[in-house]
């Protein structure tokens, strides 16, 4: 095959490629030095978290072995061959998955109603003065930062065991996480309406009632929703440390070696969460239009 | 002053009727929506046993753990704290690079400009849904029946769990990367590897790049945690000083954890404005 491509006379291709490689090379040599370093981090960790690849290798089969176990019952069945034996506790676990579901309702409305009480005060256009905004965002970056879950170990103590430990856990995780973005959303909001209320004469609270709720609303139920899916998984744990929900349940079930009962329980959380998730999702594009979720 | 006249209002009710004459039912969805939002609510405090001398006495009680935690104090387990803290990153390290190498072939099945075929592409993305659908203490549990009791149960939870959400968080990268630059690899005569390597992976690997390091950071939190039920890291020292009301050495371990998810948070912002730029990220 003939080339049709016109090459440039040698003397100034070799220029041209001594410039490429050495560019190139420079590049190269910043790449292998951070992967060296990520590597050596990696090692380091590795050793940290007592990685053992003999234990993986023997044990792997149980993990895949523990997938049948849980997928058999009793009399050495597929599930999916007696479903009334497989759900044989469903009265049970509907009544507590019904409980994880409001645990993560009430738990992300007090957030989501708390977050909006302070989110004026945290944002940098709204907010009425710089230390009591300091203060406001140090305050949801603790209760963003610690996890729901260590609140709820401490709740358990002071409130007693029951789902309102996690309620009030998932509580003050959704103010911190929602604060922040909603004071997010405030901080992009257009700021004319609000000057435009100001040289009415209004007041500090007229003017985020009047001026800035009206555009940052939608973006809020947006945000919330999505709060909602995500505390629905939260929930579904709580019971661990026995804040309430069906986490207890499913607990007690894998750590007795109840089988068809581990797979039973994961098998109805998977489907509300996926229920939830598409009902949040249909819910928030109804609402604010198809590219609210980004 | 001059007085403006006065608006003919009958006039601008016939022109604007849908401003001024809604129809019932647009202007009560809110109300309704308000209503039953609330109903739910309180159905909910009453379902959950709330009650007000409960709520005063749990507070009273918190009130009173607050006062004992101060000040921090870690008594003389300091070294053993230090370790556990060391083994929580460790954790989140290498749970979120194992997550992500395993992630990447996978998430090339689950995108649809390389499988253009629903059939296939359906079925990964639900075995992705699903594994996301479980809670990381889960899956600790689950491991914790496989591979023991200890932090290495809590890399596989981690990687498991991480692997579900890198799966669908690559695809989507992968989906939204441009297409001029394969059809210019397909257009020189490269095969459909070729097309992957030199026409996707290098605008997809910047953003995979930034998701991994976010990942890592969000899960020094979760590794913080899986300690609670048994997998490794701080997370046990705080469950285990929790339950003996040890609360100096509690606020003390909440510290600590607090400072290293500054710290974590710090360089991987740092990193990720010099992978990907400043202004990709704001």
């Amino acid at each position: 095959m003939t080339s049709a491509v016109s090459l440039l006379p040698p003397q100034q291709l070799e220029v041209l490629n001594d410039a490429y490689r050495k560019a190139v090379s420079r590049k190269r040599l910043r790449l292998t030095l951070a992967t060296a370093v990520f590597v050596a981090a990696l090692i380091v960790a590795a050793i940290g978290a007592e990685v053992n690849l003999r234990t993986l290798f023997t044990y792997f089969g149980n993990f895949i072995s523990y997938f049948d176990r849980i997928l058999t019952l009793e009399d050495g069945h597929r599930v999916w061959t007696d479903l009334a034996e497989w759900f044989w506790g469903w009265q049970k676990w509907l009544k507590l998955l019904g409980e994880t579901l409001l645990i993560s309702y009430v738990g992300t409305l007090t957030g989501a109603v708390l977050a909006f009480a302070l989110n004026f005060f945290a944002a940098q256009n709204t907010s009425p003065g710089p230390w009591l905004r300091f203060v406001i965002r140090r305050l949801l970056e603790f209760a963003r930062t610690v996890p729901g879950i260590v609140f709820a170990l401490i709740f358990v103590i002071a409130f007693g065991l029951g789902p309102m430990a996690g309620v009030l856990a998932i509580a003050i995780h959704s103010t911190g996480a929602l604060g922040k973005l909603f004071s997010e959303i405030v901080e992009n909001a257009d700021m004319k309406p609000v000057e435009g209320v100001r040289s009415t004469g209004a007041s500090w609270l007229s003017c985020m009632r009047f001026a800035v709720l009206p555009q940052v609303s939608a973006g809020y139920a947006s945000y919330a929703l999505l709060r909602f899916e995500i505390n629905v998984r939260e929930a579904s744990v709580m019971g661990f440390v026995g804040a309430g929900g069906i986490g207890q349940e499913l607990v007690v079930a894998i750590r007795k070696f109840y089988y068809s009962d581990v797979s039973a329980i994961l098998v109805t959380i998977i489907v509300t969460v996926f229920v939830i998730d598409i009902c949040t999702g249909w819910l928030r594009a109804r609402l604010f239009g198809k590219d609210a979720r980004s | 002053m001059s007085q403006l006249p006065k608006p003919d209002t009958a006039q601008l009710r016939a022109r604007y009727p849908d401003v001024f004459d809604r129809p019932a039912s647009a202007r009560l969805a809110m109300p309704a929506m308000i209503v039953a939002a609330f109903g739910v609510l309180v159905f909910g405090l009453v379902d959950l046993d709330f009650s007000p001398a409960r709520l005063l006495s749990g507070m009273h009680q918190l009130g009173w753990i607050t006062l004992m935690m101060l000040p921090p104090d870690p008594g003389s387990s300091l070294p053993i704290y230090l370790k556990a803290l060391g083994e929580t990153l460790s954790i989140a390290l290498l749970g979120t690079t194992i997550a992500a190498v395993f992630a990447l072939p996978v998430s090339l099945l689950a995108a649809r400009n390389i499988i253009p075929s629903n059939l296939l592409r359906f079925p990964v993305r639900r075995f992705l849904d699903s594994i996301r659908g479980v809670d990381t203490l889960i899956w600790a549990l689950v491991w914790i029946n496989v591979v023991g009791l200890g932090p290495f149960a809590g890399v596989l939870a981690i990687a498991l769990s991480d692997f579900g959400a890198f799966g669908k968080l690559f695809s989507e990268a992968i989906e939204a990367a441009d297409k001029k630059q394969v059809e210019g690899i397909r257009a020189s005569g490269g095969n459909a590897l070729h097309e992957i390597r030199f026409g996707l992976m290098p605008q997809v690997l910047p953003v995979i790049a930034g998701q991994v390091l976010y990942f890592i950071e969000s899960n020094t939190r979760s590794a913080t945690i899986i300690g609670i039920v048994g997998a490794g890291g701080i997370g046990l020292q705080l469950a285990e000083q929790i339950r003996v009301l040890e609360w100096q050495k509690v606020s003390f371990l909440i510290l600590m954890i607090l400072v290293a998810v500054a710290a974590i948070d710090w360089i991987s912002t740092k990193l990720r404005f010099a992978i990907i730029g400043q202004r990709a990220v704001a």
